[in-house]
């Protein structure tokens, strides 16, 4: 066989397209406003892939078992976590964490732990959504 | 009215830095005669990022995951060979489990790194569905790194004296499978790639490097083993357990018994290290000795040791593009007193100037994406003095030098 491709490119035009269909099977013509439309209940989201075990999502945190010892914020690359000096707290900016898991392991008390919520974009760095504390 | 006689000169063709054809900021400018390469000559520095001056002002730690994002293709090695270094210098032992694991995720990036190159060959010479059809195979590669390490491209799986997590007996099947996936795809795509008039057509007699030239310009990885030169840092200086496995040199003689170093034997030499690499995983998972992953799992504890240790130290490792070669110096001090990062495409770039003369100008492409370049991981200077973009001569830079490794000696 010379063109060693041919065979494999017939044989594609008769398969399913291989990628998953997220957000929804057809583009829709305004993403807001398939979205809008979602949360009233309209219409429904072509679901993304499920995550492996060990995914590292948006951070979760136990605000009760926390010591205030800081260490986290030593370790944190993206220095992404903030000291609530009167509380004994952190604060964490989700648009800064780059999800390596680094605090969850070096926490003395484990009130860190990785969800495997990822859908996380949002226009304002600084919204509700993107704060853990 | 009879036509004059016309002298014929050569022509000059600026490319980059920013042109619609490069994927990163690189400048060529091309003395062309017709359609013919007649000279050529390369410009860097366009991306520098100061991310070993930032490293400067980080704890061994976070360095890890900044070294991370020096390359997002090579994410796992530049963070290994940082903690080579760094290990080195603290004295710290690695578990015997840990090399392993080691290995079988070097050699996962491996597979990942050159599927995807594979890919990009075939779009520079225009071959898109072969492209789609290599990276749908890549997918169950990028699955397998997901289900190890629990991200696709920024692994974090890096940790000084070991990795961060364990391959348990319940994972294998999994990887198992995704290995027998990738083994029964390779048939295809070998047969594809090697096979193919199109290929054939398009890369072999194209972009020819010397065995000589190799040895000459210091050219590293799948680059100078296409050329003929047995040169791989697994076999050389063996690090983490491939001391204990069996492979060989992967050079196009392999499978077609000849040398020519053109761009049919890097996609060969790529190609077959894909099977290697598939090989070693299956080794490693067969031979990994029961034992801890990490030498010291209290990263606090780490952090201490860290701050005492004292020394300089050197990492090399054999990255899916060459030899990765990191230096740091600690200080006693909470952050590094020196690092340096020498990335393989650095001594990738001047055996393009003996490849691309000769070349047609639509062979730029292919023959310039055949040694799997990566700017930004390579640019490490960049001299900038009240706005002005200054360019320094060999003696110039030679004092800099000097003065410098000076510097790091005090």
């Amino acid at each position: 066989m010379r063109f060693t491709m041919l065979p494999q490119v017939f044989s594609q035009l008769f398969k399913k397209p291989w990628t998953n269909k997220f957000p929804a099977k057809y583009i829709p013509s305004n993403t807001t406003e398939f979205l809008k439309e979602v949360k009233k209940g309209n219409a429904e989201i072509n679901p993304p892939i499920e995550t492996p075990p060990g995914f590292r999502g948006k951070i979760k945190y136990d605000k009760d078992k926390c010591i205030g010892c800081k260490l986290c914020i030593k370790v944190c690359p993206s220095g992404a976590i903030e000291f609530k000096p009167e509380e004994k707290k952190i604060k964490i900016y989700l648009a800064r964490c780059t999800f390596c898991s680094q605090c969850n392991d070096i926490c003395p008390v484990k009130c860190l732990s990785m969800s495997d919520e990822f859908l996380l974009a949002d226009g304002n760095k600084y919204s509700k959504a993107l704060i853990v504390e | 009215m009879s036509a004059k006689a016309t002298t014929k000169t050569t022509y000059q063709i600026p490319i980059g830095p920013i042109h619609p054809a490069l994927k990163e900021p690189v400048k060529f400018e091309f003395e062309i005669d017709g359609e013919r390469i007649v000279d050529v000559d390369v410009t860097l520095g366009h991306v520098h990022r100061a991310i070993e001056w930032t490293g400067m002002h980080r704890n061994p730690i976070q360095i890890l995951y900044l070294a991370e994002r020096i390359c997002g293709i090579c994410s796992y090695c530049h963070p290994m060979a940082f903690s080579l270094a760094v290990e080195r210098i603290a004295g710290i032992e690695v578990p015997e489990r840990a090399n392993y694991l080691r290995v079988i995720h070097a050699e996962l990036e491996r597979i990942c790194s050159h599927v995807l190159w594979a890919g990009v060959a075939a779009h520079e010479i225009g071959f898109d569905s072969v492209l789609f059809l290599t990276w749908q195979i890549r997918e169950e590669a990028l699955d397998l790194t997901e289900y190890l390490t629990g991200n696709r491209v920024t692994k974090a799986i890096t940790m000084i004296g070991g990795v961060r997590r364990d391959i348990t007996s319940d994972m294998l099947p999994r990887i198992k499978k995704s290995l027998d996936y990738l083994k029964d795809n390779f048939a295809k795509l070998k047969k594809v790639y090697l096979e193919d008039k199109t290929f054939k057509m398009r890369s072999q007699g194209c972009g020819i490097l010397t065995k000589e030239n190799a040895l000459k310009l210091c050219a590293c990885g799948p680059t100078t083993r296409a050329s003929g030169v047995k040169k791989d840092v697994r076999l050389d200086q063996p690090y983490f357990a491939f001391d204990d496995l069996d492979f060989d040199y992967v050079t196009p003689d392999v499978l077609t018994g000849e040398v020519n170093g053109d761009v049919y034997d890097r996609i060969i030499v790529r190609l077959l290290e894909v099977r290697q690499s598939i090989d070693l995983i299956e080794q490693c998972i067969d031979k990994m000795p029961e034992g801890e992953i990490v030498s010291e799992p209290k990263l606090a504890k780490l952090l201490a040791t860290l701050k005492k240790a004292k020394g300089e130290g050197i990492g090399r490792m054999e990255a899916p593009r060459g030899e990765v070669f990191h230096y740091v110096k600690l200080n006693e001090n909470e952050y590094p007193y020196s690092w340096k990062v020498r990335a393989p495409t650095y001594s990738n770039i001047l055996p393009w100037i003996p490849m691309l003369k000769g070349e047609q100008i639509a062979d730029i492409p292919i023959v310039a994406a055949s040694t799997d370049p990566c700017m930004s991981c390579t640019n490490r200077v960049a001299i900038i003095k009240e706005g002005n973009k200054y360019e320094l001569n060999k003696e110039q830079l030679h004092r800099l030098s000097v003065e410098k490794t000076r510097r790091l000696m005090r």
